[in-house]
């Protein structure tokens, strides 16, 4: 007797919220199998390969376990270490150029400007192009950079600065196209940020007697603040898969080569997706925006979706 | 004196309004400002594209006269013909027509009932899933490339198009974490009561998705579309590693910018053909014209759509509602 009241006061769901259950992991079903066998499978295989030596004989892949060793064999393979210290120090260069450079020209083009459209579509214009072959061929015409930049007066001005940092900022110079190239994306991100903040905002503002300036970190940099963090994000993925990344195609190298092969391609990979997340946490510690205190009705109200 | 002096002051306002101008318009001087900087930078932007068409119709002589920089002394297409022959271009489009437009077509089916799910139902484990999406985005495709590779390999879809069709029709795509979070924003504006109106007049779950919720979703699939193919099109790397394996040249899927990138190799051979030695050795002009030609398809498209392109970051509600 007493058992049966317990059953009946055990949460049970309803056939209809079953029902609702059921259809959300059926129209789920494909991405979660996805998931399975493509990210969670290959990230386990990956992680066991990167701990072997694979070889590669007619019988078909021989497995010699192998300890973390690739991974300290790598530690002392110096060009690929020289790869990740370069991709580190360029993207550290690059986000900040490339994230303010996208914010001016939203700010620009926010403005009381004709032929918005136009401009709109030229900045965006190398999202659709600009891919590392493309890229490749106009560097090796000298078409990556302005042609009034010196490269070699902006080297000897610089040259105090140790080579580690000086040849990183030199290039920067010398790829500007290119970089900027990159911005496309961000450049729209911001805007649409900016196109929300109403202009009876900045008029009520003007009237209590606030300057541009202060109309400025007053309303428009607490306005795209998650956006600077959004497109930081961004860019440093972007970076880490473009095609004119060398660390890449190193480890499709060691792939390929029958000295190396796949687990050591697998470990160099793993440093690597390692490194890209180290870089993805510095970005958001340095520019996350601290949760605004929401109200407990509304964060309810949010709360029922989940 | 003292009505000179107010005229002084009125034409100062007058000035200042000109130059600096207020609530409603622009000043002179700003306007200066800001068009000299959109036009400099607009044109920094299309110079490599510039730089590389006035190279690309010059001839052999043109490239070693330094006198000419920009303008060619006669107006010849050599260089093109030369190029389509290179990249075998007619045939490298349609492959990479192929290549772009079927995964995207099983893209967007999949993002967009992965979005749903995300958008429609409350489920146990929600938020696990929508973690692991958002790891997704952020984890470097490498990580999984090796293994993929064995994958593919021992699945036997290694070397055909199936090697790109699966993970699209798995929702594991090019960027389809990107695509999900676009279908999840555009399906959860569709007020509850549309669907539980339709619920009372008998649709079920399914037709309900696909007569209400996707009508809804034009923009995030325009969206998809566009952006989908513009990805599948563009990639390079994962073309020559899982499409190429195993073929030779003329059978295997390829795409423009991977001939591109083997443009040297196949110059001789592709012009030569009857065993002649080629008119000319490849030179910046003849690469050039590749370069223009593999941009070609996808800005003639740009173009067409700019606008739809342009808008979809608006569209796609990145910035929140």
């Amino acid at each position: 007797m007493d058992k049966k009241i317990k059953e009946k006061r055990r949460w049970k769901p309803s056939g209809r919220t079953l029902r609702n259950w059921v259809y959300a992991y059926i129209f789920l079903a494909p991405w979660l199998i996805g998931f399975f066998l493509l990210v969670a499978y290959t990230l386990e295989r990956s992680f066991y390969f990167s701990r072997q030596i694979v070889a590669i004989t007619p019988v078909g892949m021989v497995f010699i376990p192998h300890g973390f060793t690739n991974y300290a064999d790598l530690m002392q393979h110096t060009f690929f270490i020289q790869n990740l210290v370069s991709f580190v120090i360029q993207s550290a260069l690059q986000i900040p150029v490339i994230v303010s450079f996208a914010l001016i020209i939203a700010i620009l083009l926010n403005g009381k400007i004709r032929a918005r459209g136009m401009f709109r579509a030229i900045f965006f214009l190398p999202v659709i192009i600009a891919t590392g072959p493309v890229m490749n061929e106009l560097t090796g015409i000298g078409a990556a950079t302005v042609p009034a930049v010196n490269t070699a007066a902006i080297a000897g001005a610089l040259s105090f600065l140790p080579p580690m940092v000086q040849s990183p900022v030199v290039s920067l110079f010398g790829q500007l196209i290119m970089i900027l190239w990159n911005s496309g994306i961000q450049i729209l991100i911001f805007l649409a940020a900016l196109q929300k903040i109403s202009v009876e905002q900045y008029e009520a503002a003007k009237i209590d007697g606030a300057s541009g300036w202060e109309c400025f970190w007053k309303i428009t940099a607490p306005a795209i603040k998650p956006m600077v963090f959004l497109n930081a994000i961004y860019t440093v993925v972007w970076l880490a898969t473009s095609g004119q990344n060398p660390v890449i195609d190193q480890i499709a190298f060691f792939m390929h080569s029958g000295f190396y092969g796949y687990g050591f391609a697998s470990a160099a990979a793993f440093i690597y997706s390692g490194l890209v997340l180290l870089l993805l946490l510095v970005c958001f510690l340095i520019l996350r925006t601290r949760k605004e205190k929401v109200p407990k009705l509304v964060k309810r109200l949010d709360k029922r979706n989940w | 004196m003292n009505a000179t002096l107010k005229m002084r002051f009125a034409n100062r306002d007058r000035l200042k309004k000109l130059l600096f101008g207020n609530r409603e318009k622009n000043g002179l001087l700003v306007s200066v400002v800001m068009y000299t900087l959109l036009i400099s930078i607009g044109f920094i932007f299309l110079y490599p594209i510039l730089h590389m068409f006035s190279i690309s119709i010059l001839t052999p002589q043109d490239l070693l006269d330094s006198s000419v920089r920009w303008i060619p002394r006669s107006l010849n297409f050599t260089n093109y013909r030369l190029a389509v022959i290179t990249l075998d271009y007619f045939n490298t489009l349609w492959k990479n027509v192929q290549i772009a437009l079927f995964p995207t077509l099983l893209q967007v089916v999949s993002t967009a009932l992965a979005g749903y799910a995300f958008a429609r139902y409350t489920f146990p484990l929600k938020r696990l899933w929508f973690a692991v999406l958002i790891f997704t985005f952020v984890i470097p495709p490498q990580i999984t490339m090796v293994p993929t590779f064995v994958l593919y390999h021992n699945l036997g879809i290694l070397g055909s198009l199936n090697a790109f069709l699966v993970p699209a029709l798995l929702g594991q795509g090019f960027n389809s974490a990107i695509f999900i979070l676009i279908f999840y924003n555009f399906h959860r504006q569709v007020p509850d009561s549309l669907i539980e109106a339709a619920e009372i007049d008998g649709a079920g779950h399914i037709s309900s998705f696909f007569r209400i919720s996707m009508p809804l979703a034009v923009p995030a699939i325009i969206v998809t579309l566009l952006f989908s193919f513009v990805w599948y099109w563009n990639e390079t790397f994962l073309v020559n590693l899982f499409l190429g394996f195993g073929n030779t040249r003329d059978e295997g899927l390829t795409t423009l910018l991977l001939e591109l990138t083997r443009f040297e190799d196949s110059y001789a051979p592709a012009i030569t053909g009857a065993g002649m030695p080629p008119p000319d050795p490849v030179n910046e002009g003849i690469r050039m014209a590749g370069t223009m030609l593999s941009i070609l398809p996808l800005g003639v498209l740009y173009l067409i759509l700019q606008r739809h392109f342009v808008e979809s970051v608006d569209k796609a509600g990145i910035t929140g509602e």
